[in-house]
């Protein structure tokens, strides 16, 4: 843990506004989600679950496959496919198109992806505005914060908070009435809606055999960066995509529903390619760009695999005891909570997070709540056997430097390297072969290595000492 | 080249070879349960007023016309092209523009008009969802950029929810670049968890069953 992360983790326990909207929000959102998944309201939810964690396991394992049938079909319908390794190619494919079409405005929908490689940063380097439209993210936006929750971006936030944002930044007489404020952005936004060049959103899901990027929103602002800018890019993750359009049947029913007790959203989009011929509106140019960033990585390891399946409801964070604690802005990264503790480490390119898998009691509830079954604890405990393993290979490595620093520095120290050597065949002198050390050495690193070994003894008499013998017995 | 490298390690990651073909995918699951009309009906009814949209049951075309009349009044409306709406005589209401095929123009009206009226292809009763395909007949901008949304919708398109939707329209992307399930007005509860209807999207919704 570095001390800025863990300096924010003791701001926000001394909170104690901070702590009561975190427990607020996430016990509304737990509710929800209890309510939505009765059984009497939804009996077949655990047949669902296990039918979501069946299909996403199968698009995972023959992922190649699926995103191959994706492109081309994205092509059949007259888009385009990109794929990039990191953030900086997606967002420099983003920077070219908007170079090529003279394009400044950028308007965004809600997307995670493009906040985990800090597109907007990346954007208006190069004199490119990006606004986000999503209510939450746009309060985000204005403040400079990143997202506290996967699914409610500004939870740690008041009006008031908010009042002062919009007047700071928006110029605006403070209005503390959150549907004025509401009001405020509506109108901000729209006129943005109106004169963007490209709409960026994310995906929710990508559909193989249609070729089509599923968006849900509950604002509308997924259809309008969709409907209304000349050019959509979506960009996703390469794990998002999905065999069938029917398989939505089972990934709507659960999405919502687990996020925030909604049914369904207010809108689903399932957008494949451009306007076509004879459709009035719509944009001209569809793209899609298939993100890596480091998810190969995490497919090449069977057990953490799983955690691919995500579909980012935010569940275990609401049901996690120590997100509720901590907060959202504790964890590196933008993914926090129980999934974020497994996905951030390989997405940022670190190998072992000393402390994200530890940041957990492994009480179950994320497993328990989680829509595509995947098993956080039984993975944070994985890694943190992991992080074990690699202290323990530090230290081992440690102990082997620091005994190749002190034979260098006895052999360049004749006299005592002697006397080493002297006292060595005291002590394990003789004929034949050491299987064993005396007890005092026989524990730690050396014990260890001697234990699959066998070492010659120490002749009684060192070569410098017969050297000096015959050099004697030559003189006289 | 990215895409080579990406598919590689993906291929790499899970030991398969190019062109290897897919494992047998897990079959589809669709549950269509038997439900009459009326009962889809009241089921729509109930979930849109849940989400505090608005719902009219219309005895004929000019019922719905009627409905429709009384609610726009003098102000300024937007409606698709859709037949169904013309067969209504909604589109040739006083205040309603319809019958426009330029993007821009739409646009245009959209951004100005008090109401935007359209047909749905289809509704789903479990959820009170509209299911609308942009085509020639129905734009996308007309459901989202006025205030309020009116939909007029035929009962032979009620559907019991989503399963039937996907049983019906197994491949939704062959029909059109675009299908939007629409369910109740536009809202956000973003700021301290609170509902506020009407974001970005129509605050108020309409859905008239002829």
């Amino acid at each position: 843990m570095t001390g800025a992360q863990e300096q924010k983790i003791r701001q926000t326990l001394d909170d104690a506004n901070l702590q009561l909207a975190i427990y607020t929000a996430t016990g509304r959102l737990m509710s929800h989600r209890k309510a939505a998944v009765a059984e009497d309201v939804l009996p077949d939810f655990q047949e669902l679950r296990t039918q979501a964690n069946l299909l996403k396991r199968h698009a995972i394992e023959n992922l190649d496959h699926y995103l191959e049938q994706f492109e081309s079909q994205v092509v059949a319908h007259g888009g385009k496919v990109i794929y990039a390794r990191d953030g900086a190619e997606a967002s420099e494919f983003l920077i070219d198109l908007a170079k090529k079409k003279g394009a400044r405005l950028m308007v965004k929908s809600k997307s995670m992806t493009t906040e985990e490689i800090d597109l907007n940063e990346r954007l208006e380097r190069q004199g490119i505005e990006p606004v986000e439209t999503d209510l939450g993210e746009y309060i985000m936006q204005l403040a400079h914060e990143r997202p506290y929750h996967i699914v409610a971006p500004a939870l740690h936030l008041t009006r008031y908070d908010v009042a002062d944002l919009f007047t700071r930044k928006l110029g605006v007489e403070r209005e503390t009435e959150i549907e004025k404020q509401t009001k405020i952005a509506r109108a901000v936004l729209r006129q943005k809606f109106l004169a963007a060049d490209i709409g960026i959103s994310g995906a929710n899901f990508l559909v193989a055999d249609s070729g089509a990027v599923v968006i849900v929103t509950n604002e509308g602002n997924g259809r309008m960066a969709t409907t209304l800018p000349r050019i959509h890019v979506a960009i996703a993750g390469i794990e998002k995509v999905i065999p069938r359009a029917q398989d939505l049947a089972v990934f709507l029913k659960i999405l919502a529903r687990s996020a925030n007790g909604q049914h369904i959203t207010v809108y689903t989009s399932f957008l494949a390619g451009p306007r076509r011929e004879g459709e009035i509106d719509g944009p001209e140019e569809f793209y899609v760009v298939l993100l890596d960033n480091g998810r190969t990585r995490l497919l090449a390891d069977r057990e953490k695999r799983q955690s691919l399946y995500c579909i980012r409801c935010g569940a275990c964070l609401n049901h996690c005891p120590v997100y509720r604690k901590v907060g959202g802005h504790s964890y590196p990264g933008v993914y926090g909570g129980p999934i974020g503790a497994i996905i951030t480490p390989q997405y940022l390119g670190v190998t072992h997070d000393p402390w994200l898998p530890f940041a957990s009691s492994l009480c179950g509830a994320c497993a328990e709540v989680c829509p595509v079954k995947i098993e956080i604890p039984k993975l944070l405990l994985a890694l943190r056997s992991e992080v074990v393993q690699a202290k323990l290979r530090d230290t081992q490595s440690r102990i082997e430097r620091l005994s190749f620093r002190v034979w260098a520095w006895a052999m360049r120290r004749p006299r005592i390297y002697e006397m080493l050597g002297f006292m060595g065949s005291a002590l394990l002198g003789g004929e034949g072969w050491i299987r064993r050390l005396p007890k005092l050495l026989s524990h730690g690193p050396l014990g260890a290595w001697l234990s699959q070994r066998d070492l010659p003894r120490l002749p009684a008499r060192s070569f410098r000492q017969l050297w000096r013998a015959r050099r004697k017995a030559g003189e006289n | 080249m990215p895409r080579e490298y990406v598919l590689h390690r993906t291929r790499t990651a899970l030991g398969r070879t190019i062109g290897q073909p897919p494992d047998p995918a897990p079959p589809v699951r669709l549950r269509i349960p038997e439900i009459d009309l009326e009962a889809r009906i009241a089921s729509l009814f109930a979930e849109i007023r849940n989400l505090a949209g608005k719902t009219h049951r219309a005895a004929s075309p000019a019922d719905a016309r009627a409905y429709v009349a009384a609610l726009v009044g003098e102000r300024s409306a937007v409606a698709s092209n859709a037949p169904f709406l013309r067969e209504c005589g909604i589109a040739d209401l006083p205040t309603v523009r319809s019958g426009i095929a330029n993007a821009e123009e739409l646009r245009a009206l959209c951004a100005d008009a008090e109401f935007g009226i359209t047909s749905a292809d289809y509704a789903l009763a479990d959820t009170g969802t509209l299911v609308l395909f942009s085509s020639q007949q129905e734009a996308r901008m007309i459901s989202l950029l006025p205030p309020v949304h009116i939909a007029v919708v035929q009962s032979g398109t009620i559907l019991s929810g989503l399963d039937e939707l996907l049983s019906r329209e197994p491949l939704p992307a062959e029909r059109s670049s675009s299908m939007v399930l629409i369910t109740g007005p536009s809202r956000t509860a973003d700021i301290e968890q609170i509902l506020v209807r009407g974001v970005h999207g129509p605050g108020e919704i309409h859905v008239i069953v002829v």
